[in-house]
């Protein structure tokens, strides 16, 4: 009896110790995470703006729509008396105006208000076109942006940063020093980075310069006003800046991979190549999910870069989905609408993060 | 892992071509911050871009600290994230122990909500945040104690909201678990406080994760550009970051004070992490971020 009272009394003093122990980051974690993520649901609903006389009103799921919302329009061409459809002086089709669907007194609710996204499967016999209209085609054009860098960057930095993990693994002289020289861009903020290769790229820029010592008819060109060069070369020096931090972290793995393992299969005669597929690659699967997750949230928040090289551009070819939340929220100030924009970019990212974590669930 | 000499020859090979990718910007870098834009336009076109050749001068450093105030910004920065640092190291470890180390109502609940935060992208909220920011109220002294409402411009709108963080959170969790448990049996036993285990016991045996923990607070902070961007306008709460908005103006005629700023934004880093690089190698390799 007297043993059991001394037992919950202790157990009440730790459960008090514990809860003042966290109360402060707690308390923190509240105000800036989890309020935040009600006010980005509840405000999506909403047409509030950052500074307004007006209190914000409930707008129901129009934020949302405007958003996702997509339809496909078939646009007839124009045709002369005699019914033969009209051709212009580069002879393309002319087609009869898309604001007769998308204006604001559109007999088409569906379409209204929505702009065009792309055309495709064009019948010049029949005179028709298929046009797919977004509500923000610039959503659009940002998913596929974003999703496109986080393609290529999660793989090629992640693979990346484990090839120069396992180069200065090796007992060389002078590994400290390659270490060294391969983490510094990661020191680097990505502001500097930017504007440093903002400078590379220009047409009288390093990036031509060199070209033209191994390529000299070369001409100079522009890589950051060309829509197909501009996304490949942030990559480029997205990864250039971010590899060197994640070659530390492999490196980490790697040695907690205990040299007895390696000594053992070298007893057993397995050469190098069978010891990297039977010891090292085993030995980092808790170190590779970490790398896939934290490459990955880094890159669908891609951001900075384009907030100071690009702005979006050249036409749209660059803009993110984050790039678009600061847009609206914080230039357009419409916090409503840049709240359901967060919230479906939040959407994405636990999507991917739990499709993921299944995918790599074997490995544990 | 033995390896012939051959491939031993093409490992250091490919290691120096890497390291020139990887080291020549930054070179340039500092090496055009010491030349006119003039010369530094015309030097691009050959290996001089590289070398610290033709007239050399300060100027560009001069007319940084003329166009930015620059001290007033290095301290913001520094005060900034030394402070995040610092806060976050109490704040981070205590619920850390907490949480390795005691048995109590809540924790299961507080650590899921924790482990669901480390997939947050903060992008995702700062634009609720900014709302918040600017509903939040805080209070002041000029013309006697009174409240106000909004966090704009301020030392704390670029502290508190980054203080608490699920990552470090996590890293003294893990961390804590692995000290033997016999040491705060032994404690309690002898009638020490869990205030007293955590300060006497955990934290002195924990210098690997409270480095790491430093280092990986201090980086993004003194880096950090999106959510200041948005807070703060006035010139007395800007960071150094902030201070490249400057040079906007005339951009393609001042490359030459672009990349002296630069410099300057970058070098107190790369000291600081030369300085302590030993010590920053070993600690993430011992914390465990192992996933």
């Amino acid at each position: 009896m007297l043993r059991s009272n001394v037992l919950t009394h202790r157990r009440k003093k730790e459960t008090r110790a514990a809860w003042l122990l966290s109360l402060p980051a707690v308390l923190l974690i509240s105000l800036f995470s989890i309020v935040p993520i009600f006010l980005a649901l509840t405000l999506g609903f909403t047409d509030a703006r950052l500074v307004s006389p007006e209190p914000a009103k409930s707008v129901g799921f129009s934020n949302f729509k405007t958003i996702l919302g997509i339809g496909v329009l078939t646009l007839k061409a124009v045709r002369d008396d005699n019914g033969v459809v009209k051709i212009d002086e580069k002879n393309r089709v002319v087609y009869e105006s898309l604001r007769n669907y998308t204006r604001i007194s559109s007999d088409s609710p569906r379409f209204r208000s929505k702009s065009e996204l792309f055309r495709f499967g064009e019948n010049r016999k029949a005179g028709t076109v298929k046009v797919v209209l977004a509500g923000d085609p610039l959503f659009w054009k940002s998913l596929k942006n974003t999703l496109f860098f986080a393609l290529i960057v999660v793989p090629v930095q992640g693979g990346f940063g484990l090839l120069l993990a396992l180069l200065v693994n090796q007992k060389l002289r002078g590994r400290n020093f390659f270490r060294t020289v391969y983490f510094i861009p990661a020191l680097t903020s990505m502001v500097v980075v930017s504007m440093l290769w903002t400078f590379i790229y220009q047409k009288n820029g390093l990036l031509n310069t060199i070209i033209k010592q191994v390529m000299p008819g070369f001409q100079s060109f522009a890589w950051l006003e060309n829509p197909k060069t501009t996304m490949p070369a942030i990559i480029v020096l997205s990864i250039w800046q971010a590899v060197g931090f994640h070659m530390i972290i492999w490196l980490g793995g790697l040695q907690t991979i205990p040299a007895e393992l390696y000594e053992a299969a070298t007893v057993d005669g397995a050469g190098f190549r069978k010891q990297f597929r039977y010891v090292t690659i085993p030995g980092l699967r808790h170190t590779f999910v970490f790398v896939l997750v934290t490459i990955t949230i880094a890159a669908l928040g891609l951001f900075t870069q384009i907030a100071i090289i690009t702005q979006g551009g050249p036409l749209d070819s660059t803009t993110t989905l984050v790039y678009q939340v600061v847009l609206n929220g914080y230039a357009k100030q419409q916090i409503g609408y840049a709240s359901a924009f967060s919230f479906v970019f939040f959407a994405l990212v636990l999507l991917i993060s739990l499709i993921q974590r299944s995918a790599t669930k074997r490995l544990d | 892992m033995k390896k012939s000499r051959l491939s031993l020859g093409f490992s250091l090979i490919s290691m120096s071509g890497l390291s020139i990718f990887f080291i020549f910007p930054l070179v340039f870098m500092v090496m055009s911050s010491f030349k006119s834009n003039d010369s530094l336009l015309q030097d691009v076109s050959s290996a001089r871009a590289f070398l610290p050749v033709g007239h050399l001068s300060l100027d560009n450093y001069w007319e940084v600290f003329n166009r930015v105030p620059f001290g007033r910004f290095l301290f913001n920065s520094l005060f900034v994230s030394t402070a995040t640092v610092v806060l976050g190291l109490f704040l981070n470890s205590m619920i850390g122990f907490a949480i390795a180390k005691m048995e109590w109502r809540g924790k299961k609940f507080i650590l899921s909500i924790i482990l669901a935060l480390l997939i947050l992208p903060f992008d995702v909220l700062a634009i609720p945040m900014l709302y918040l920011a600017a509903k939040l109220p805080w209070f002041s002294f000029t013309g006697g104690f009174h409240f106000t409402q909004g966090w704009f411009n301020s030392y704390q709108i670029q502290i508190l909201p980054f203080a608490a963080s699920a990552f470090s959170i996590f890293l003294f969790v893990q961390y804590f678990k692995g000290l033997p448990k016999e040491l705060d049996e032994a404690a309690l036993v002898d009638g020490a406080s869990w205030f007293r285990i955590y300060r006497s016991i955990a934290v002195p045996l924990s210098g690997p994760v409270f480095g790491t923990v430093a280092i990986l607070t201090f980086l993004p902070m003194w880096n950090m550009y999106l959510w200041p961007a948005i807070t703060i306008q006035d010139e007395k709460y800007r960071s150094i970051m902030l201070g490249l908005q400057y040079f906007y103006v005339n951009f393609g005629t001042s490359w030459g004070q672009i990349m002296a700023y630069l410099t300057l934004l970058t070098i107190p880093i790369v000291i600081l992490f030369l300085s302590m690089q030993r010590f920053f190698v070993t600690s993430v390799a011992s914390t465990g971020i192992k996933g």
